[in-house]
């Protein structure tokens, strides 16, 4: 075994990350050089309102272990209200995935601001642990069965 | 010229589809002058050996309604494509999966539990379920295998056309028929006897933007008939659903359920229209969000009721 590869189950979690707040936050995490695991692959949206519930569906039966959405704090969207429109069609979709049985803590709402790296970096570990523990989703295996 | 050969079949379907054939009424005595109908067995004897004694490719065009839920469902599928030039997928389920694969919401042995031990009028001491062999004196009986997982046509077999709807619209199933018989055909995949638009663009009623504050349900109201349903806090799948039935269901004051599918380009009917509800919800804290998501009814069964099959997620965890 290569020292340093864990054999370990690693999540794969889509992070859609809202440009004004969220990925300039964790663009702070990364440029101030703070420590937290790699599994978020994030696509950087104008809005955390853009996100439709779509995407999220789209990216668990595509293969995802879980998704992240992170836009501005309420009251702080550059778009006025982007981000209420988000937690509206999230905490419908967040119903709708408990009926198809996807656990909770694999589709996560958080707000984080640009300048807070350190919250991005602590919101990223803590989905990952939570999301080892649970194991892999694979979709489409269990789908298909 | 030799009339088009045509045929129609059933599978997990409830039978509407026929009927919608007989909408046509007189209009099926002129369709039976244009076309040669080879097999139907809804309304005529033929056995399942004559249409496998066809040459392969020797009926121009099958209409094909039901999901795939069993294995002669499957197997009648696969045995229509062979024989068939052009395959349409006739109606919500096989286009969509319909309500058959609401079933997707739930597992086989679930489905056997309830149908044949808990519910109270069923008599079964024995608890016996349905097996697909089964040995008795005069020799061996076969049932078809009932499927864990409801499939459109298309996840099944290749598809050349739909026609959506549960059932489709008679009028529509008229002007399609003569698209066959004219070979006036737009390309393979295309859906045929449906608009291209969504069902609120015929919709008659008045829409002023409200936003609502309260789900109702249609038992709960009678909803005035001249404004838009999802104004009056009833779902009406009406934004995420393709038109062309004529807002049939609206004009008898009941918000469309959402039978002729996704609109063009869209694969998730559910999350469109989940996300065109939750985005006219009239609540700005978190608490009353919650409240008004916790307040709609079975998000799959409501959102999904027709396309369950042919989402992304298609079936829940099992």
């Amino acid at each position: 075994m290569v020292i340093g590869l864990s054999t370990r189950f690693e999540p794969k979690i889509v992070g859609f990350l809202c440009r004004w707040c969220a990925y300039t936050g964790a663009d702070l995490a990364g440029t101030s050089r703070i420590k937290y695991p790699p599994n978020v692959t994030p696509i950087r949206v104008n809005c955390s309102g853009r996100v439709d519930p779509t995407f999220v569906l789209k990216a668990l039966a595509s293969g995802a272990d879980g998704v992240l959405i992170a836009g501005c704090h309420p009251g702080d969207c550059h778009y006025t209200s982007g981000n209420v429109k988000t937690i509206r069609r999230f905490k419908l979709l967040q119903r709708m995935l408990n009926q198809f049985g996807v656990e909770k803590e694999r589709v996560r709402l958080e707000w984080v601001s640009a300048s807070e790296g350190e919250r991005y970096a602590r919101i990223v570990e803590s989905m990952t642990k939570e999301i080892r523990s649970l194991g892999p989703l694979e979709w489409k295996t269990k789908v298909e069965a | 010229m030799p009339k088009p050969k045509m045929a129609f079949n059933w599978a997990s379907s409830c039978g509407g589809c026929e009927i919608a054939i007989f909408e046509l009424g007189t209009k099926l005595v002129d369709v039976s002058k244009k076309v040669d109908i080879v097999f139907w067995p809804a309304i005529f004897d033929y056995k399942y050996s004559d249409l496998e004694a066809m040459p392969d490719k020797s009926i121009d065009v099958t209409f094909f309604n039901g999901a795939i839920q069993n294995s002669e469902n499957e197997h009648m599928a696969r045995l229509l494509r062979e024989k068939s030039k052009l395959l349409v997928a006739f109606g919500a389920c096989a286009h969509s999966g319909g309500i058959p694969a609401l079933a997707n919401t739930t597992t086989r042995d679930q489905i056997f539990t309830s149908s044949y031990k808990d519910t109270p009028t069923t008599d079964n001491p024995e608890k016996v379920l349905p097996q697909t062999r089964v040995q008795v004196k005069e020799g061996e009986l076969t049932i078809p295998e009932f499927y864990n997982t409801v499939k459109t046509l298309d996840q099944t077999v290749d598809v050349d056309y739909y026609v959506p709807g549960c059932p489709p619209v008679g009028e529509q199933v008229s002007k399609v028929i003569d698209q066959f018989v004219a070979g006036d055909l737009p390309p393979k995949g295309s859906v045929l006897g449906a608009s291209q638009k969504s069902l609120c663009h015929e919709c008659k009623r008045t829409k002023t933007n409200r936003k609502i504050s309260k789900i109702v349900r249609t038992f709960q109201t009678i909803p005035d008939p001249e404004k838009c349903m999802l104004e009056q806090g009833i779902i009406c799948m009406g934004p995420a659903t393709r038109g062309g039935c004529g807002a049939v269901c609206l004009d008898a004051n009941m918000p469309c359920r959402g039978c002729y599918g996704p609109l063009p380009n869209v694969v998730d009917q559910g999350g469109k229209m989940l996300s065109a509800l939750a985005s006219i919800f009239d609540a700005e804290s978190e608490e009353d969000i919650q409240k008004l998501a916790d307040s709609v009814p079975d998000p799959i069964g409501t959102f999904y009721r027709f396309s369950l099959a042919r989402s992304l997620m298609r079936r829940t965890k099992q």
